[in-house]
């Protein structure tokens, strides 16, 4: 019995992937209908202009705001960490981008930027990737934090170490595995990311990103090559993802 | 006394591993019977395997004379408090209570009668709108306890009852069981790794160790005739002096010869071992007492009662241990340091295998 | 050490501050502007544009969109803990494995996930050629742009978040507990019933919430697999700020949706308060 729910679930949850991964190494030209197998999508995702120039924009959005959400993200868990006291308020702060409807977060943000009248462009997705990105790698660093004998600092201090080789020799060696998952988790999120992208992209090709590409090529209909880029996008999201859930379980381990 | 559970040759294996290995018990009508061993000797694994949770690999259990071995636990009449208690956390006592009545669709009326009564029988009654979590860990117990006896089983088995509770209240806890189930004339199993609950609480016990049944006896013929050097070991205290066998007792390494019965089918220069009490050892020992050492007295323990002494001789590597009561030692003081001889009578030595 | 984390919190939170906290803040505002006549803002106070949400043709909107998420999720949760309570039922050391493939398509892009439905669907996708492999012969079904795509599409996207919601308060809950139940004499059925179901119904309840409230904010799958033709709550404020240009329409709105989050989590949050008698224990102890 469980066994067969366990099959019917994963088949639900993989099949369409399949399919789609499948139909990526389609020779022909529909879509949808197999006629042998090539690579000839992926070459021609090669020479396509807009997905070549979408996917640097997301390369550039993704690296600036996780290379941002990690550094503000930790400094911010070891904050926390290290206050006596819990606030709620506090702890809503920082829980919030987690679970606000992105469509909120978006229209906010577009709405502010459009009142300050800043231009709109990659910068300004980057400014909104962080603010979700800033919560994740809190989660991630925090979780490890909670294990953290923090007496090894005061040792450390004890033997006179000053706060900065502290923090340099003890706690960031400690604490680097979640530091490095958290960064990867932020950095999917943001190659991924569409719905605030799309609101706060502004007008204009010159900042689409990689799912707002997609998006368009959706919407314009089926073909061979968004299945290959389905693919690789998958791919390089299911590794990162890997790597990232190696490093957590390397730290629970401990 | 007639036997209301019979476990013949039950077998039950994990993978490779036999967890419990041909084991055969009669538990008799109104039997306050426990199972005794170590962690691992697999009698928690038996237990289930009363409760239903676990099928036997071989063998059968019969109660009333009739196989339950493929009956399961819903369909048993037997019931079992769990360690952790397992208390519905979302239900109140007297819900808890009620559950299993309500699986006997007995009518309201008398759900509620019988639930009364037995929370008046432990003392639960101002306690029956609580919740599990605003309880102590004693009056979780009495509800557990409460949930399993008002079904009225014809089997109650509890696993580790006492396991969770502090020291002293565990010494209340022993009488108030045994009160109990003399109360609703129940057969209780208690399965313990505390050889001194079980002692102290059982009118039969089973020592098990790997899988296997050892010894099955009251707890004075098990404390006074261990069957095996383990049993004698993991019941109370015991003093060992390993050597050789001899017609009349064992040589000890040092050549001193311990006087004891030596079980049939031990020959002479077998490898072998003398027990004793320390109770049964005495200080400067009467003229005809058998078995008597010299020994210079390494530390003094005082127990209230009675007073332990830690004596070094060339018996055994670790010091002799010598219980003497407060009065004995009032009589005649020893101080650490002082040389004395002691004693103890060849129908007091032990002789096992080795 | 206390004094130093004020200092390590002051970016981020002033990140998040700046960026979420006054931006949100400036959308409530923005609910009580008026429309300016040219699409600007009016900087007059106003409650008509919450009004004009429970105008019949918006409320009829905010009901259509509110049963094709509600479907969705007792779909989503039916599914979701029937799988997880398989996981939570497997030996312990494949769960984490089992749990890891539930949830890894939910960290693949969204976009993609829905495409993958499309490309199922569609009028020449796997189903159509399935029925034809089986010797049918008539028009292809039409699946896409049907509520059914809608609400398929929105199951499986979600479906691995709740299964994570699931999970947790089935692999928590101390398994003596519903052995105790059976020694009582309780069926596998009402054991599932009376004691497991009970206990795990706070959790399921959470992740239940953020399904629909994620559903019925949807924009993204109405669009692309309801060919636009089932608008939700997310396409309307997508709508409003994007092609009405009624701002504080769009700004009203939203509000609403979180409003929705905040009741539904309050209540969940209350309920299982209820459920597990920690409200009982406060006052007592009071």
């Amino acid at each position: 019995m469980n066994r067969a729910i366990l099959i019917a679930v994963f088949a639900f949850l993989y099949i369409p992937i399949a399919v789609l991964i499948a139909l990526s190494f389609n020779a022909g030209g529909l879509p949808t209908v197999w006629s042998g197998f090539s690579f000839k999508w992926y070459a021609s995702l090669a020479g396509n202009n807009d997905i070549l120039s979408a996917a640097l924009n997301t390369l550039i959005v993704a690296s600036v705001s996780t290379a941002i959400a990690t550094l503000l993200g930790t400094l911010l868990a070891l904050g926390v960490e290290m206050r006596k006291k819990r606030g709620s308020a506090l702890e809503a702060l920082i829980f919030a981008p987690m679970i606000i409807p992105d469509i909120v977060l978006a229209i906010a943000l577009l709405s502010f930027f459009s009142m300050l009248d800043v231009t709109m462009g990659l910068h300004t997705i980057v400014l909104a990737h962080v603010v979700f990105n800033i919560a994740f790698v809190c989660s991630v660093v925090r979780a490890r934090l909670k294990s953290f004998d923090w007496s090894i600092t005061e040792a450390s201090a004890d033997l006179g170490a000053s706060a900065v080789t502290t923090f340099r020799r003890i706690t960031l060696p400690v604490i680097l595995p979640a530091v490095i998952a958290g960064a990867l988790l932020a950095f999917t999120l943001s190659v991924d990311e569409f719905i605030i992208a799309y609101f706060t992209a502004g007008a204009g090709r010159a900042s689409t990103t990689l799912p707002m590409q997609i998006y368009s090529m959706i919407r314009f209909g089926i073909t061979p090559e968004i299945n290959a880029l389905a693919t690789i996008v998958m791919a390089v999201s299911v590794v990162a993802l890997t790597i990232s859930q190696r490093l957590n379980r390397g730290v629970v381990g401990q | 006394m007639k036997t209301l559970l019979a476990i013949d040759r039950v077998t039950k294996n994990f993978g490779r591993i036999a967890a419990v290995d041909d084991v055969s018990l009669a538990i008799r009508e109104n039997e306050f019977f426990a199972l005794l061993g170590p962690s691992g000797c697999g009698k928690t694994t038996l237990l289930r395997m009363l409760a239903g949770f676990e099928t036997p690999s071989g063998g059968n259990i019969l109660l009333d004379g009739k196989d339950i071995s493929a009956v399961p636990p819903n369909r048993r009449p037997v019931n079992l408090m769990f360690q952790s208690y397992a208390l519905f956390p979302h239900m109140s006592v007297r819900a808890n209570i009620a559950y299993g009545l309500e699986m006997e669709r007995l009518p309201t009326e008398k759900i509620r009668t019988r639930v009364d009564e037995i929370m008046a029988t432990t003392q639960l009654s101002a306690l029956a709108d609580r919740k599990p979590e605003q309880l102590s860990g004693g009056q979780k117990q009495r509800v557990a306890l409460a949930r399993a006896l008002v079904k009225r089983p014809r089997l109650l088995l509890l696993d580790e009852p006492l396991g969770a509770l502090d020291k002293k209240l565990r010494g209340a806890m022993q009488m108030e069981l045994k009160r109990l189930q003399h109360e609703v004339g129940i057969t209780f199993v208690v399965v313990t790794h505390d050889q001194e609950e079980a002692l102290v609480m059982a009118d039969r016990m089973a020592v098990l160790k790997d899988g296997k049944l050892l010894q099955c006896d009251t707890p004075h013929e098990i404390y006074e005739r261990p069957a095996d050097r383990f049993v004698a070991d993991f019941i109370g205290v015991m003093n060992f002096c390993e050597g050789r066998a001899a017609p009349d007792g064992v040589t000890a390494r040092d050549g001193t010869m311990l006087r004891g019965r030596v079980p049939e089918g031990m020959a002479v220069d077998d490898r072998a071992v003398a027990a004793v009490r320390p109770e049964r050892v005495t200080l400067f020992p009467a003229a005809n007492i058998a078995n008597r050492v010299a020994g210079t007295v390494e530390a003094l323990a005082y127990h209230g009662l009675d007073l332990q002494l830690h004596i070094r001789t060339a018996l055994t590597e670790k010091p002799f241990l010598v219980r003497i009561t407060a009065d004995a030692a009032d009589r005649r003081p020893v101080r650490v340091g002082e040389t004395v001889e002691i004693g103890w009578a060849a129908e007091d030595t032990r002789i096992f295998r080795n | 050490m206390t004094p130093r984390s004020p200092l390590l919190m002051a970016p981020a939170l002033a990140w998040l501050t700046g960026l979420m906290v006054v931006p949100c803040a400036l959308v409530l505002a923005l609910a009580f502007f008026r429309r300016g006549i040219y699409g600007g803002v009016e900087y007059t106070f106003t409650l008509e544009n919450f009004a004009q949400v429970f105008d019949p043709l918006y409320a009829g909107i905010f009901l259509n969109s509110a049963r094709i998420a509600g479907t969705a999720t007792l779909i989503a949760v039916v599914i979701g803990y029937a799988a997880a309570y398989a996981i939570a039922a497997a030996p312990r050391h494949r769960q984490p494995i089992y749990l890891f493939f539930a949830v890894l398509p939910f960290w693949s892009n969204y976009l993609i996930r829905t495409y993958a439905w499309i490309v199922l669907l569609n009028r020449e996708g796997l189903i159509t050629q399935l029925l034809r492999s089986i010797g049918y012969t008539g028009e292809p079904p039409s699946l896409l742009y049907t509520e059914g795509a809608v609400i398929a599409g929105l199951v499986y996207n979600y479906l691995p978040f709740v299964i994570l919601a699931c999970y947790a308060p089935l692999s928590r809950l101390n398994p003596e507990l519903a052995e105790a139940s059976r020694d009582l004499g309780g069926s596998a059925f009402t054991t599932f019933r009376r004691i497991v179901l009970p206990l795990t119904l706070p959790g399921i309840a959470a992740g239940a919430v953020f399904v629909f409230v994620l559903s019925i904010g949807n924009f993204v799958t109405p669009a692309l697999l309801g060919g636009g033709r089932f608008q939700m709550i997310g396409n309307l404020v997508y709508d409003q700020f994007l092609t009405a240009n009624d701002w504080p329409f769009g700004a009203a709105l939203s509000m609403v949706l979180i409003a929705i989050m905040m009741l539904l989590l309050t209540l969940q949050a209350f309920a299982s308060e209820r459920a597990s008698g920690r409200a009982t224990a406060r006052e007592e102890a009071a």
